[in-house]
């Protein structure tokens, strides 16, 4: 077998063949930001924020396979630069109000913004007006916080086996719709331990009677950014992958 | 000895809280004196600005029009205008009003609400009117720096302050930068 | 965002269909066979049956179907032809399209607005008629155009609406309006190669039975034929790489598919609609080529749903081939050539033009984009090989197959072999179409249609480039200027920015919704352009503008996000100076009313004093 490599930065990454560009950095401990990627599911490619330059291009390196002698340009300040704006775009198109959240200090897309000190979210906000669905006695749905990385869609088709979400809409008024006849999770068989209620990087899915539990200063994000966070929990994913 | 930095505050829809943290910089503000002077602000009680501040620090976002002229009073007098907090940066709490229309909020809390007596809309010419949404204050007037948290830490006024009166450009490193 | 007042609906007990209702979407289910690929047809005529896609239908639908109740609900929220709430019985839509525009469509559509008492979106409240604006409708060289249920309205006059106004009250069947209300017509002004070679029905088909599938295909590689959609792609290399990939297991009968891409939505482009309408037996016969060359047995024709009124046109077409051996099995007498081909219709929606979103669609799904790598040669319908070609690369495939490689690439350029069929509207004296050899100067071809004082012209569509004046020494060609066709022609009495703001809501409007750089960006270019046209724009904003254009440009998902700001891109570049001019002395404006920011608390305090007011000051 001969031994496959790619460059990122300028570092030989070896790779196996069928890996993503994404699969091979993280089992090579380099971190590419990344929110509607995750190494359990099927690679998606819709966030934007992995956008590497492969050869000179713009790619999303979740789903673009990597292949031998590829020069790929990550760390750089042009793509840090970039995945700010497209980080700020998707706290515009929300309601992210982190004082109130729940899911403040343990929420990738607000330790996406720590990771690339976004300092302010720079664009008019949008302030759209989505249902809070609180239907469902042991976990609740704020569409607020929703960033469309279906992330929950995939869970629950694939690990759960149950269908409970899907991306409904088109443009800036996509919105996440639960599948039932009145629309609520209470009317689905989602469960409090389903794949998909654990899998929202961010608070829109949380199991109700749990906010707040871990106080400031022992969050996930709280001293440690998430580039050391996702590597130590994605790497022995990847490590097992065989590409897909 | 130079001139002291002038720094003018103020608070606009927002707690204060973000001034309280401010003070958290305890004694430290003994250095902080004596290199800057307060000009408009509530620690100082001072209710005009004059006409060349260095530094404004604003905190809250806009909820109404009297809002919207401090804010501009502050960005013609300071030359540094600076985002202080939540609020100010994307409206915060005030704005989880904005998906509700202005008239559901005024009637819920002047005619229709439980244990309303006289049900009216206060009218007064005195009183400021309200904005149909809360906005944060980069989309009424030009920000020059964003300080974020709820509130930012006093480290963070500090870092912040301490950078731009030794001339560094100000940044915050990881630790200090938070959303909440 | 959904609103309020729709949250508020929703949350309402939907009324239950009753038994007849209910028979009647299973009759619609039946006529497709239960087939779950087929959802997007399906929801089509239970829009057409009950004016909108009723909360009940989605369950029996699901049901029915074996799919998921939110497959139904998201397909049908995606489409702009669908609707969740019930439209008029008269659904009247007014085509949105800049030519449109040009022709006093938004003057049509104001009166429209008018003689109906309703606005823009609305649907009167006895329930009787609906209007909204709607994409291009592939109308350009004959509006304002529009579609009422579906059907395609041209040449709208006052005279003409105040015809309809009445119909639509007295309750006329559409069936029963007059005829010269739908005509449609082709308006061929220059014929090449393709347009002027005739073909009889099979006679590409019976050479191509003499000579075999390899010949045929080596005449297609001969020819040099690329993909007249816009992007170019050697047709032959599409059919060889599809003929060649792996369809399943050695030991399964291959299953390959010919899909023809009739999705004509880039505004401004209307050649294909008139391939369809008077050459579809050139473009069956191409399709039933690449059928046989790949090794396929079934075709699709995905036409816009904004074509609709070609679908029965078209089913006749292929009925009269099926009779005559060319369509079903063992095609002119060759054993094993089986092939066939079915016309499916979409429901509006740009993104389908996009040949993975495509056969998203064609398996009824929403239109969005596949992550390429794979690509359809190789995982298409159904994810199996798939050839995705453009209407007029099919027409041009029949006549190599006849005619052989050789003949075509005679014509045209090193790189672009062949002639080009370009859609011209706009401001010229003949409109229509136009075919040209590759290489041809567009200085000949404004020449040609009578086009004077021209400011420039927007070439490809909102998607393609903006070229100016100084441009008309440029030629057609995949080597200087590509295009799938649009060819907009704009004098100097026109406000290019204006131009820009339409073809940039065209975009938003379109967007997907699946990445966020074109999601949210191609909303905040709209914005943004619109606080520019109407006065509000500071230094600042034309700076933050360029930021953005580049940033959709460079991260989006797909073609559309892409291309989305080429329009401003194209223009910022060459006339930077009309932007400038509408900008303030300000470094810095507010992006909304502040006044008006305050009217609803002014109103409700029954307050207009001075410190009820704001003014829009920009300050530094």
């Amino acid at each position: 077998m001969t031994a496959h490599t790619i460059t990122i930065d300028g570092q030989q990454v070896p790779f196996i063949e069928g890996q993503t560009i994404i699969e091979a950095a993280t089992a090579a401990g380099v971190y590419i930001p990344h929110l509607c990627h995750n190494p359990e599911f099927t690679p998606h490619g819709s966030c934007k924020l992995c956008t590497v330059k492969v050869n000179g291009r713009n790619c999303s390196a979740c789903t673009f396979p990597a292949v031998d002698g590829q020069e790929v340009l990550n760390d750089t300040e042009e793509l840090n630069e970039t995945r700010r704006a497209i980080t700020q775009m998707l706290f515009v198109e929300g309601n992210h109000f982190c004082p109130s959240c729940e899911k403040s200090g343990n929420c990738q897309l607000q330790a996406v913004g720590y990771f690339l000190n976004m300092l302010d979210a720079h664009f008019p906000f949008f302030y759209p007006s989505r249902e809070v669905d609180a239907s469902h006695p042991e976990v609740m749905l704020d569409r607020d916080r929703c960033i469309l990385c279906e992330l929950c869609v995939r869970a629950s088709r694939d690990v759960d086996g149950k269908n409970v979400f899907a991306l409904s809409g088109r443009g800036i008024h996509t919105h996440l719709i639960v599948n039932s006849t009145s629309g609520k999770l209470a009317d689905t068989e989602i469960s409090v331990d389903d794949k998909a209620v654990h899998v929202c990087p961010v608070g829109a899915i949380l199991v109700k009677r749990t906010g707040f539990e871990v106080p400031i200063g022992q969050r996930i994000y709280d001293h440690q950014d998430i580039s050391e966070v996702s590597l130590a929990m994605e790497e022995s994913v990847a490590g097992e992958s065989h590409g897909g | 000895m130079a001139d002291k930095i002038k720094v003018a505050t103020t608070s606009l829809a927002g707690c204060f809280g973000c001034h309280m943290s401010f003070l958290d910089i305890d004694e430290r503000i003994l250095d902080l004196a004596q290199i800057a002077e307060f000009d408009r602000s509530p620690l100082t009680d001072i209710k005009q600005c004059s006409d060349h501040v260095d530094i404004g620090l604003v905190e809250g976002g806009l909820c109404n029009s009297e809002n919207v002229h401090t804010l501009r009073e502050f960005r013609k007098s300071c030359k540094i205008l600076v985002a202080v907090g939540a609020c100010a940066i994307n409206g915060g709490l005030p704005a989880m009003r904005n998906h509700i229309p202005l008239e559901e909020c005024l009637e819920e809390s002047y005619l229709d609400a439980v244990g309303v007596e006289n049900p009216q809309i206060p009218n007064d010419v005195e009183l400021p009117l309200l904005l149909n949404k809360v906005h944060p204050i980069h989309e009424v007037v030009k920000v020059d720096y964003f300080l974020p948290g709820c509130p930012p830490s006093a480290d963070v006024f500090w870092k912040f302050l301490t950078d731009l009166a030794s001339g560094r450009e100000p940044s915050l490193p990881y630790e200090l930068v938070h959303y909440d | 965002m959904y609103n309020r007042e729709h949250l508020l609906e929703a949350a309402g007990t939907p009324m239950p269909l009753t038994e007849t209702e209910q028979s009647v979407l299973m009759r619609i289910v039946d006529r497709h066979a239960a087939d779950a690929t087929q959802l997007v047809q399906i929801l089509r005529e239970v829009q057409a049956s009950f004016r909108h896609i009723p909360a009940d239908a989605m369950d029996s639908l699901a049901a029915a179907l074996g799919i998921e109740r939110a497959q139904v609900q998201a397909v049908a929220e995606f489409y702009t032809f669908f609707s969740t709430k019930p439209r008029g019985r008269y659904d009247i839509l007014i085509s949105d399209s800049i030519t449109d525009h040009m022709l006093g469509s938004r003057e049509i559509a104001a009166y429209l607005s008018e003689r109906l008492g309703i606005q823009p979106g609305e649907t009167r409240s006895d329930g009787q008629v609906s209007f909204d604006y709607t994409s291009c409708t592939g109308m350009c060289e004959q509006g304002p155009a529009g579609l009422v249920n579906g059907l395609t309205l041209t040449q709208l006059t006052r005279e003409r609406i105040d015809r309809i106004v009445d119909l639509v009250n007295a309750g006329t069947p559409v069936t029963q309006w007059p005829r010269e209300f739908f005509a449609v017509k082709d308006n061929i002004r220059r014929a090449d190669l393709i347009l002027k070679t005739e073909l009889k029905p099979g006679s590409a088909l019976k050479w191509s039975n003499t000579r075999g599938a390899d010949s045929t295909l080596a005449e297609i590689e001969k020819s040099g034929l690329r993909g007249r959609g816009g992007a170019g792609f050697s047709t032959g290399m599409k059919w060889k790489f599809c003929r060649q990939a792996k369809s399943g297991p050695a030991d399964a009968p291959a299953e390959r598919y010919v899909v023809c891409n009739a999705d004509e939505g880039e505004p401004g482009t209307f050649k294909d609609r008139v391939l369809l309408q008077s050459y579809a037996d050139q473009v069956f016969e191409g399709m039933t080529l690449c059928g046989r060359v790949i090794g396929a047995r079934q075709g699709y024709l995905y036409l816009r749903g904004e074509y609709l009124y070609l679908g029965d046109h078209l089913d006749r077409v292929l009925q009269e081939r099926r009779r005559n051996h060319l369509l079903g099995s063992n095609i002119l007498g060759e054993p094993g050539f089986d092939f066939d081909i079915e016309v499916r219709i979409g429901a509006g929606a740009y993104i389908c033009g996009e040949e993975s979103a495509l056969i998203e669609s064609l398996e009824g799904k929403r239109g969005v984009p596949r992550n390429r790598p794979p690509y359809p040669v190789t995982h298409g319908y159904r994810n199996k090989p798939t050839v995705v070609n453009n209407v007029e690369t099919f027409a041009a495939a029949a006549l190599i197959g006849l005619k052989g490689g050789a003949w075509f690439a005679d014509v045209g350029t090193e790189k672009s072999k062949g002639t080009k069929i370009l859609s011209i509207s706009g401001d010229c004296a003949k409109p229509g179409i136009y075919e040209y050899p590759f290489g041809t100067s567009i200085r000949k071809i404004l020449d040609d249609c009578g086009a004077t004082n021209t400011l420039g012209l927007q070439i490809g569509g909102p998607s393609g480039i903006f070229i100016s004046d100084r441009e008309f020494d440029r030629v057609l060609g995949f080597e200087d200027l590509p295009t799938g066709g649009s060819f907009m022609i704009f004098d100097r009495t026109r406000d290019i920015l204006e131009i820009v703001r339409n073809f940039t809501h065209f975009f938003a409007h379109e967007s997907c919704g699946f990445c966020t750089p074109c999601r949210v960006g191609t909303s905040l270019l709209r914005n943004q352009l619109d606080k520019l046209c109407a006065g509000h724009g500071a230094k600042g904003d034309l700076v933050e503008l360029t930021h953005i254009s580049k940033l959709v440009k460079n991260t989006s998902h797909c073609g559309l996000g892409q291309t989305a700001a080429n329009p401003i891109l194209s223009t910022l570049e060459r006339y930077p100076e009309l932007y400038e001019q509408r900008l303030r002395a300000k470094a810095f404006e507010p992006g909304f009313d502040l006044d008006g920011a305050l009217e609803v608390a002014r109103r409700m305090a029954g307050r207009d004093d001075a410190h009820a007011h704001l003014e829009q000051e920009a300050v530094l």
